[in-house]
């Protein structure tokens, strides 16, 4: 499956999904534990492999349908780490753990199952675009077919026992991953951020910190797992929260096209320039250029290049991504030149100078 | 830097408070020495706020005493309260109960207000499960034994483990 990974999309940015001019992904994440073990920062280093071993061999033991593949995080490179890093397929937590800790991968990469980061399982879905409901039956099916083999540690006040008390109860985060240009251009995205606090939602930029983000793209998820069903986060999300940010920003863009179609299409246009053109790029300024021609083809200002080619850019041109395609590990400086090379062979075709 | 103090407007403030409000706005306010003396803050004599008393402040004073927190220890896991303030995270599932006292109200801030769980549960959940207590406690006397070298007393709790988990 590693071998497989640069050279297609994986779910995140896959095949243009519902909303998917503003929603980029959506991802629902469970938080469980083994009954009988302690927890993982009370655990010591034969529990963490005796609690791997045993969810890594009822996971095998088709508790997921379909074939999946699992990975020791101790057996895997650096790169391979990030690589999984870059798909969102596991956390950078996992990445950092110490102790014996892995991922099982569901074939499609919609579903994973992480063993051993801060709780002994954390079974996550996701999908591109809006589609919280799919999600949400997947993960569910899993959680019940890990549950038939496996005892979760629950309390019959307390619900789904977590390491941490945030995640107690339904452990239930649900994420939405959005792509908010025109919001942030105008500033009104603060307004955003207010509401969304005044709802325990957390809102931050996906690179970067907090209202710095690059690429303005922001992943909205919930706060409060406790007191609610778990189909009250989600259709809450569904329903109310997202169709609502997505009406703001839509407005947003409206404005924009209507009062100032010029600074607008210089940005989209300027950004474009630079991407056909630059010799060296970072990564985050990278993020930045594609998000303005990501809003450059929704708007229908840029015709000729589609949104697929789009998010693989998104994809491969990211450090591990980018070193696995050309082969080899490269420097900061090398990355810069090969990342704009690559680049420019997607977006200028074959008339390359 | 000279802020006035907030209360007497006269004196520097050398005491610096953050108040984080039930809805999560933070107030800040700056107060002189005599005036954060006069309202408890500080105590008289200026030595550090003990751990204890800075605990039973934030749980809200009246239905736990500062002791009852200290002593809060969980017997399977051996964890206590106060290590698990400091570092965020539950040593076992049995210390949901072990610190329900000093627990629920971090819960209900965390939760907005709520401490029951209304979502899903497992299907097994109804029927016979495994001392999952006992369970913990064994694995945790296990790791103890193979670390003092007491293989024999090991390899007897490792067979005291397989016997419960099989029934």
């Amino acid at each position: 499956m590693m071998q497989k990974f640069p050279q297609h999309a994986g779910q995140w940015l896959g095949p243009p999904g519902p909303r998917s001019e503003i929603v980029i992904s959506s991802r629902i994440r469970l938080a469980r534990n083994l009954a009988g073990f302690p927890f993982l920062s009370r655990a010591s280093e034969d529990q963490r492999r005796e609690l791997a071993d045993k969810i890594r061999i009822h996971l095998d033991r088709k508790a997921t349908a379909g074939k999946w593949e699992y990975f020791d995080l101790d057996q895997l490179d650096e790169l391979d780490r990030q690589v999984l890093v870059e798909r969102h397929l596991i956390s950078r937590q996992l990445v950092e753990a110490k102790g014996t800790r892995g991922v099982s991968i569901a074939q499609d990469e919609t579903t994973s199952v992480m063993v051993n980061e801060e709780d002994h399982l954390r079974i996550q879905s996701l999908r591109c675009g809006l589609q919280l409901d799919e999600i949400w039956n997947e993960v569910n099916a899993v959680d019940d077919r890990i549950e038939d083999r496996l005892d979760y540690a629950f309390h019959p006040r307390y619900g789904y026992l977590t390491a941490c008390p945030t995640n107690v109860g339904t452990g239930i985060r649900v994420s939405v991953m959005l792509h908010l240009p025109a919001l942030k251009l105008t500033g009104e995205i603060e307004r955003v951020f207010r509401a969304a606090k005044d709802m325990h939602l957390a809102v931050r930029g996906l690179y970067g910190e907090g209202t710095e983000a690059t690429g303005d793209l922001f992943q909205i998820s919930n706060q409060v797992t406790l007191g609610r069903t778990e189909e009250d986060v989600v259709n809450e999300f569904r329903a109310m929260v997202i169709p609502r940010i997505i009406d703001y920003e839509n407005l947003a863009r409206e404005a924009l096209m209507k009062e100032k179609p010029l600074a607008l299409d210089d940005r989209i246009f300027r950004s474009y320039g630079i991407l056909k053109n630059a010799r060296t790029i970072s990564s985050e300024e990278t993020m930045l250029h594609l998000s303005h021609l990501r809003m450059g083809v929704h708007l229908g200002r840029i015709r000729d290049i589609d949104m697929r080619t789009l998010n693989e850019l998104f994809l491969v041109t990211q450090p591990a991504h980018l070193q696995r395609l050309m082969g080899e590990r490269l420097t900061g400086e090398q990355r810069s030149s090969a990342r704009a090379d690559l680049i420019r062979s997607k977006l200028n075709g074959k008339q390359e100078v | 830097m000279h802020l006035p103090c907030n209360a007497c407007k006269k004196q520097p403030a050398t005491v610096h408070l953050t108040d984080i409000a039930p809805d999560g706005e933070k107030r800040e306010r700056h107060l002189c020495e005599t005036c954060s003396q006069k309202e408890g803050v500080t105590p008289t004599g200026g030595s550090a706020v003990s751990l204890t008393q800075m605990l039973s402040a934030f749980i809200g004073g009246g239905k736990v005493t500062a002791q009852q927190i200290a002593d809060l220890r969980c017997p399977q896991c051996k964890l206590t309260f106060i290590e698990f303030r400091n570092n965020g995270q539950l040593g076992c599932p049995h210390d949901y109960d072990a610190f329900e006292k000093a627990l629920v109200p971090l819960v209900e801030r965390a939760h907005q207000g709520a401490s029951r769980h209304i979502g899903k549960a497992p299907h097994r959940h109804e029927r016979p499960r495994i001392p999952e207590n006992d369970l913990i406690r064994l694995r945790q006397e296990l790791t103890r034994a193979v670390d003092n070298e007491k293989f024999e007393e090991a390899a007897r709790i490792r067979d005291n483990i397989r016997e419960i988990e099989l029934q």
